[in-house]
This record gives C-alpha cells, sequence and structure tokens, in this order.
C-alpha cells in the first residue's frame, strides 16, 4: 500500500512561502487505488459524456414551467401590481418572501465549503462543489425577486443614476452584487482543475464547442508546483473574503425590516436571526440537492451515509439555535407585551398565522431536530425528510415575518388580509424551476463533484460508516 | 497524458522540494485584489453625484423674499420649487434668512367625522376632489378610533410631514425627500415602486397605484407635477402634500378649507401663526392651551401634523354616537382601463 503525501506550503500574509522546517504535511488517511479513482471519474464525468431523452424531457418541462411565469409577469407587467395579493397594508408579498428565501438558502455553499475548509476538514468534499453551486444560483434567482416586485421596472437604472448609500435597499444591492462576484470566483477556482482534467479526459468525444470551453476555462491549468500553489492561496483568500460577506448579505437583508418602525419587525436580533436562519435552510438545501444528484449521476459510493449524518448533525445544531433565537425574540417581547404585541402574539399562535407559525415551530425546527438525533430515522431517507421539513417551514418563516409583520395595525382600522394570486406562485413557481433548469444545464458542462480535491484529499469512502452512526461529523481529517 | 494516479504522486513530490516563489503563483490574488479596488471605484462613482447632491441641497444659500431650490433629493429630476421666507422678518443681510415651517394643528373637539352635516368627511372630500385622488386612496383619513371612557372620537389623518420622516431615509433613488419647509414630497417621475417607504412609513399614510390610476380625463391635460401628483403615475407612491401649490397662492390646504367646522388649524412655527379660516390664532398658545400632542410621539418622527384631544364636544358631537359617512370618489368618467383595487386585501379577478 502506497501513501501519498499531499504537501502544502502556508501561506504568509506577504505571499511568500514559508521556509522548509514550517511546511505542513498533509497525510491522505486511505489510499485511492486507481481502479477506484477511474471509476469516480467514469460516474462524475458520465453526464458531460452524454445526454439522455429524460433529460431533455425534464428540461423541457422546466421551460414551460418558466414559459408561464414569464407569461405570468408579462401579464404583471401590462396590468401593474394589482395582479399580484399584495395591497397598501401589506404591501410585500410572495416576492420579498421568496426574495429572503433564496438569499437564504445562497448560504449553504459559504458554511459547507468556506466554514469546513478552514477548520480543515474532509468529509464535505464531496459535495463542496454543488453546495457553491447552490450558493451561485440561489443568488441569481432570489436577486430577481425585488426587481419582479417593482412597480416601475423600467426605471430599474434609477438605483444607479440616484443610488443613495442611506438606503438599506442600496446595502442590499451591494452586499449581494459582492457576494455573487466573490462566490462565483470562489466556485470557480476549484474548478480549474477540473476543467483542465475535462480538457484531457473528453478530447475525444466531446463536440467542438466543448472542448474549445474546456480549453478556456482552464486557463492552461497543468498542475505544475507553481500553479497548485497559486490556486490554493487563491482560495484560501477567497475563503476568508466570503464568510463575512455572506454574513453580510443576510444581515442587511433582515435590515431591510429592521430598520423599520413597525412593532414586530424593529428588532435587534433580526440580524444573527436571518444569518442562522439563511445557514439553517441552506444546509437543507444542500441535503436536497444532494440526495437527488446522488440517485441521478449514480454518486452513492462517493455521497454516503457519512455526509448525510454529519449534515444531519449540522441541522440539529442549527435547529437548536433556531429555538434559542425564536426564544429570544419571543419571550424578550411576549414577557412585557408592550404596544402592538399583543395582536401580533395572537395573530401568530392563534389567529390566522397559527397553522402556519406552529408548523414552523414544531414540524420545522423540532421535528428535524427529533429525526436527526433519534438512531432509527437517522438514516439518508429520513435525514432528506428533515431537509425538506426544515426548506418548508424556513420560506414559512418569511411569510410569517413579512405577511405577519406587515399586518399589525398601524392606525384604528381592521387588520388587512393577504392571499397571494395565481401570478404570484406561478413566479414562484418559475424561479424554483429557472433555479433546477440553471443546476441541470451546469451539471451537463461542469463536474458536480470537485474530483481533484476528492481523489487528493479524501479518497474512497471510510468502509463501515454506513452502519456505524457514530462517526463524529469531521473525523475524517 | 498518464494516469492521474501517477500525475498526482509526480506533483505531490514536486510540490515537496520545489519551494522557490515564482511570478504566476502571484497572480490570482492579485487579480482578485484588482477586482474588488475596481468594483469599490465603480460603485463610488455611481454614487458620488448624489452624495453631493444631498450636500448641497442641504445648505441654506441665498436671501430675498423669494428664494429657489433644488429638491433635497439627488439632482436630476429637474424639480424646484418656490421657497417662501418672511417678508416681515426679513433677516439682517449677515443672518441666513428664516423659512417657513408649515404646521398643521387639528382640533379634534371640532371633530364630529362631519356627522352634523350628514356627509363623508368633508376634509377627505375637499382633498379628493382637487388633487384627483385615486380610489380608494385617502390622503387624508378620517379614523374612528375608540375612547378609554367608552365611545369614539374622530381622528383626521394626513400625512404627517414628519421632521425626521422614516420614508425618505429609506427610498432608494432619493423620489421623496424633506423640503426646507417641512412638507414631504415624492417625485413619482423618480419613484421605481419598491414600496420601502410604505412598510417604513409607521403612520399608514402611503398609497400605491397597484393598476391604472383610476382618475377622469382632464387630468392627462396638465404635465406631470410634483407638487400636485398631477397625473398620476401607475407603479408609484402617492401621499398628501401639505398642498404646496396653494400655499404660495396663500391659501390654506383643501382639506382645512374644506372642514365645515373650522377643525383644522394650518400655519407657520417660525411665524408662529395659524388659522382654522375663522379666527387667526397663535399657533403656541393653541398648542400649549390643551395638551396637544402628536401621533406616535415616542417614535421620534417629529411630526409638524399636532392634535388638541377631543371627541367633538365643542360642536355638540355625542361620543356614543358612533359611525361616519364613507368616502366617495365624485368622477363619473373615468380613463378607460382605469383599475379598482381595495387598500386592505387582494380582490377583483385577477
Amino acid at each position: 500500500m502506497r501513501v501519498v503525501e499531499v504537501v502544502r506550503q502556508p501561506v504568509r500574509a506577504n505571499g511568500a512561502v514559508n521556509t522548509p522546517q514550517a511546511v505542513e504535511v498533509e497525510q491522505l488517511g486511505p489510499t485511492a487505488p486507481p481502479e477506484w479513482q477511474d471509476r469516480l471519474e467514469g460516474h462524475v464525468l458520465a453526464p458531460l459524456r452524454r445526454t439522455s431523452w429524460r433529460y431533455a424531457a425534464w428540461v423541457g418541462f422546466l421551460l414551460t414551467v418558466i414559459g408561464w411565469a414569464v407569461f405570468a409577469y408579462g401579464r404583471q407587467l401590462h396590468y401593474g401590481l394589482i395582479v399580484a395579493g399584495v395591497r397598501d397594508r401589506i404591501s410585500w408579498g410572495l416576492y420579498i418572501i421568496s426574495f429572503v428565501f433564496f438569499i437564504g438558502i445562497s448560504h449553504a455553499g459559504t458554511l459547507l465549503s468556506a466554514i469546513l475548509r478552514a477548520v480543515k476538514a474532509r468529509w464535505q468534499l464531496s459535495i463542496t462543489r454543488m453546495a457553491e453551486f447552490i450558493t451561485v444560483v440561489a443568488l441569481m434567482v432570489g436577486a430577481l425577486f425585488p426587481f419582479i416586485d417593482m412597480g416601475r421596472p423600467d426605471r430599474i437604472l434609477n438605483l444607479l443614476f440616484f443610488g443613495r448609500w442611506q438606503s438599506p435597499l442600496l446595502w442590499d444591492v451591494m452586499a449581494i452584487g459582492t457576494y455573487l462576484t466573490g462566490s462565483t470566483i470562489y466556485l470557480y477556482l476549484p474548478l480549474i482543475p477540473d476543467f483542465a482534467r475535462c480538457r484531457d479526459r473528453l478530447a475525444a468525444t466531446a463536440p467542438r464547442w466543448k472542448r474549445t470551453f474546456f480549453e478556456l476555462a482552464a486557463l492552461g491549468w497543468r498542475g505544475t508546483p507553481g500553479q497548485r500553489h497559486a490556486l490554493e492561496s487563491a482560495i484560501t483568500i477567497m475563503m476568508c473574503v466570503i464568510i463575512p460577506v455572506a454574513v453580510s448579505v443576510h444581515t442587511v437583508v433582515s435590515w431591510i425590516f429592521a430598520m423599520s418602525l413597525r412593532e414586530p419587525l424593529n428588532s435587534t436580533v433580526f440580524g444573527p436571526f436571518f444569518v442562522a436562519g439563511a445557514i439553517y435552510s441552506g444546509i437543507a438545501a444542500i441535503v436536497l440537492l444532494m440526495a437527488v444528484l446522488r440517485k441521478l449521476l449514480h454518486l452513492e459510493e462517493y455521497i454516503t451515509r457519512t455526509q448525510f449524518v454529519s449534515l444531519g448533525y449540522l441541522l440539529a445544531a442549527f435547529s437548536l439555535i433556531m429555538l434559542y433565537f425564536n426564544l429570544a425574540e419571543y419571550i424578550t417581547t411576549g414577557y412585557k407585551m408592550s404596544g402592538q404585541e399583543p395582536f401580533h402574539f395572537r395573530q401568530l399562535m392563534l389567529g390566522p398565522l397559527a397553522w402556519l407559525f406552529w408548523f414552523y415551530m414544531l414540524g420545522g425546527i423540532a421535528l428535524p431536530g427529533l429525526i436527526v438525533l433519534y438512531k432509527r430515522t437517522r438514516t439518508v431517507a429520513g435525514i432528506t425528510v428533515a431537509a425538506v421539513l426544515v426548506l418548508l417551514a424556513m420560506w414559512v418563516e418569511r411569510y410569517l415575518i413579512v405577511v405577519g409583520g406587515l399586518r399589525v395595525p398601524l392606525m384604528p382600522y381592521t387588520p388587512a388580509t393577504y392571499s397571494p394570486t395565481w401570478t404570484e406562485w406561478s413566479i414562484l413557481a418559475g424561479a424554483l424551476a429557472l433555479f433546477a433548469l440553471i443546476i441541470s444545464v451546469f451539471a451537463k458542462l461542469f463536474p458536480m463533484v470537485s474530483l481533484w480535491e476528492v481523489i487528493e484529499r479524501r479518497g474512497p469512502e471510510p468502509a463501515g460508516t454506513e452502519t456505524a452512526g457514530k462517526q463524529p461529523a469531521g473525523a475524517h481529517s | 497524458m498518464s494516469s492521474p494516479r501517477t500525475d498526482q504522486a509526480a506533483i505531490a513530490v514536486e510540490s515537496g522540494t520545489n519551494s522557490c516563489a515564482d511570478a504566476p503563483r502571484r497572480t490570482p490574488r492579485r487579480t482578485v485584489l484588482k477586482c474588488l479596488a475596481a468594483s469599490a471605484a465603480i460603485a463610488l462613482a455611481a454614487n458620488a453625484r448624489s452624495v453631493f447632491a444631498k450636500t448641497t441641497a442641504s445648505t441654506i444659500v441665498g436671501s430675498g423674499p423669494r428664494q429657489s431650490w433644488g429638491s433635497a433629493g439627488p439632482e436630476g429630476a429637474g424639480y424646484e420649487y418656490e421657497c417662501r421666507l418672511h417678508d416681515a422678518a426679513q433677516a439682517p443681510p449677515d443672518q441666513p434668512p428664516r423659512l417657513r415651517r408649515w404646521a398643521m394643528a387639528i382640533d379634534l373637539r371640532r371633530c364630529d367625522g362631519c356627522q352634523s352635516v350628514n356627509k363623508a368627511p368633508q376634509c377627505t372630500a375637499a382633498c379628493i376632489e382637487a388633487h384627483y385622488v385615486p380610489k380608494p386612496m385617502e390622503w387624508i383619513q378620517v379614523y374612528e378610533a375608540e375612547l378609554s371612557g367608552g365611545g369614539t372620537q374622530f381622528l383626521p389623518t394626513p400625512c404627517q410631514q414628519c421632521q425626521n420622516p422614516p420614508c425618505t431615509n429609506v427610498c432608494p433613488v432619493g423620489a421623496t425627500f424633506s423640503t426646507p419647509e417641512g412638507p414631504v414630497l415624492i417625485d413619482q417621475e423618480r419613484c421605481i415602486g419598491c414600496r420601502f417607504c410604505m412598510e417604513a412609513c409607521p403612520y399608514d399614510r402611503r398609497f400605491f397605484n397597484w393598476g391604472n390610476p383610476p382618475q377622469p380625463a382632464q387630468t392627462q391635460a396638465s404635465k406631470y407635477d410634483i407638487e400636485r401628483q398631477t397625473p398620476a403615475i401607475r407603479g408609484t407612491v402617492m401621499k398628501c402634500d401639505f398642498c404646496m401649490d396653494l400655499l404660495s397662492a396663500g391659501r390654506r390646504p383643501h382639506c382645512a378649507e374644506g372642514c365645515p367646522n373650522g377643525a383644522i388649524y394650518f400655519g407657520d412655527l417660525e411665524e408662529d401663526v395659524a388659522t382654522n379660516g375663522n379666527e387667526v390664532v397663535s399657533l403656541s398658545t393653541l398648542l400649549n392651551q390643551g395638551t396637544s400632542y402628536r401621533l406616535k410621539e415616542d417614535l421620534g418622527t417629529q411630526p409638524r401634523v399636532f392634535y388638541i384631544p377631543g371627541h367633538g364636544e365643542l360642536v355638540g358631537r355625542n361620543p356614543l354616537t358612533s359611525g361616519r359617512k364613507a368616502t366617495e370618489w365624485p368622477w363619473q368618467d373615468l380613463l378607460s382601463g382605469s383599475a379598482d383595487w381595495s387598500r386592505d386585501e387582494p380582490g377583483g379577478s385577477w
């Protein structure tokens, strides 16, 4: 059995390479047998090689949904926002809710990739690529919603001509723009060696445009030590940059609400609360995507129960954090019951929003945590169910914040009602379809697993984790 | 190319021995930093105009009885309005000129929700008629609020014209802004319809044109005017503007002129004078006489609308008689394609 040593040189702030005595040596746990590598490569590159009729049908279905949403939006352009269910008193609805939701799940990539990379975990390497894709695609889709929600989309350039830094909306534009740029770079950097691999492996079979694409995207990668060092440095820098940017993004998203003078919204806890909720839903999004792609691309050998259980533990941890934030939010206001809080508590717990609220608390926070912590449900299927519950509940949570927050009467009038129209639902469906479509198209152009990292840093999944269940997160490093 | 396996081993060995720093390895970091700096510079450049414009507009300049001001929002809207200075209290040349500080004092002791005239509130009606206010907006809305001792009071509520307006703070494009004399205006030709100001307003005093504004045809005859907010523009926000156009003509706002009971005093805090059409009073005396208050004073929005508590007792209203006539929008012939919506619930077949 050969032991391969991968030597990485930590980089000082000035970019100079450390002296040999400070060189850090990482040892791969298990050896990666060549046939395993070939199999992995075969599985991961298979979707880039050929396309089945099922894929075409799937893309056709997604395009139909998107087409329908475009029609609905066209109608909205023609008649105005009157085709949506929002009105003066509840003036933000499904669009803003979905905006917050999509920006929330975009935190998946950051957490997994950057934070776990920073703590040198290794178990996540087979899913970092998917996580980073979720970030970029969710940001691209989520950023559409504020523009869909605009009454005058034709004046969008006014944001550029007359933009005021004093407005939290501009903070959002800046933060999301920075995050999208940063996370795209952060997605692209670890792709470079894989593009080179595609260039070399698929040269014989791929069509000409694809060959050119891989050739260009690989940036002349030959895996020389200089190139590797540059790549590692760049990834490290982006990793350090992207974490605070991600935190800032969801903080300023929450400030759209927290900067108002409305009773349930003007809460100082909103920034960290939203960041925690974003990471919570982000983890769930990865679990779901990983479960789907694992089946479709036959990656069961590389994405095992280890990955699901580790993410499940993260999910459970964040369900406790969410529980804590909800307590912090509701106990401090509910104890005092000042101003309009009694109304808000009644509408949430007993009133028209009660079924959503209790689904969120019990089905979205308590139940997923229990599913993961109870040994018999701590399975791939169980954790996937927990992730779906979390995704639904976090969308509902944003509904409660936006609609519940705006519904609290400001003056002596009857509380308003809001029910989304088919236009709003269609556009949400279209956004979800667009999300799936971009992922589907990318799956044909990019390897969905970071091949070089898995091969060099992780190797085959350790045997025995299928049944052990005691595998602590990040133990294989 | 050989198998990836041997490649990798070779690379591992190489990187262990070759530790010299060569040029290519430094490039990505520099590129990243450059990109960051470049995007920051672009953002700065794009916003510099507005930042500077804000500074200029809030600087008090010039003298003379009528001063022309640029809008307090970023420049480019092409909006200028006349600022009214005191003729009588003309400032000495070495001091900045004194400005009007418009204010409204609503004497709730005189407001009976127009129960006595058996009509819909006349302040709202006058406002709607003069501004062609699209249905269902009531820029000045007469709410009926419970009294702690039982019964109700009527509460006419225009835009509070806050001196610390939460709505202008959050506007991303400076389409709504404070004028030096107090009133908060909206440039509907700049508004992007994000409705952030509606979320920010704690008084529910902002209104959105969800569909084609239901207005009569004559509104189309004139060019858009920021002080009159006519014609209304779909997808933009509207609200009470203290009738800036009437003030420059030496009149009171339409609601104050329309009130049959003289409940609405309008005046100038700077000159300390106000009138309800029947009498001219010292504004400070009026406000200090009863325990006048402002709505949600604790929010720190500093409204320019004051209330003197009451429930119509000076005009003989029994607080236990509740209810008022519903507001009507008088026009028979609306523009074709006019939309119809409600303020508080989705409706229609959309």
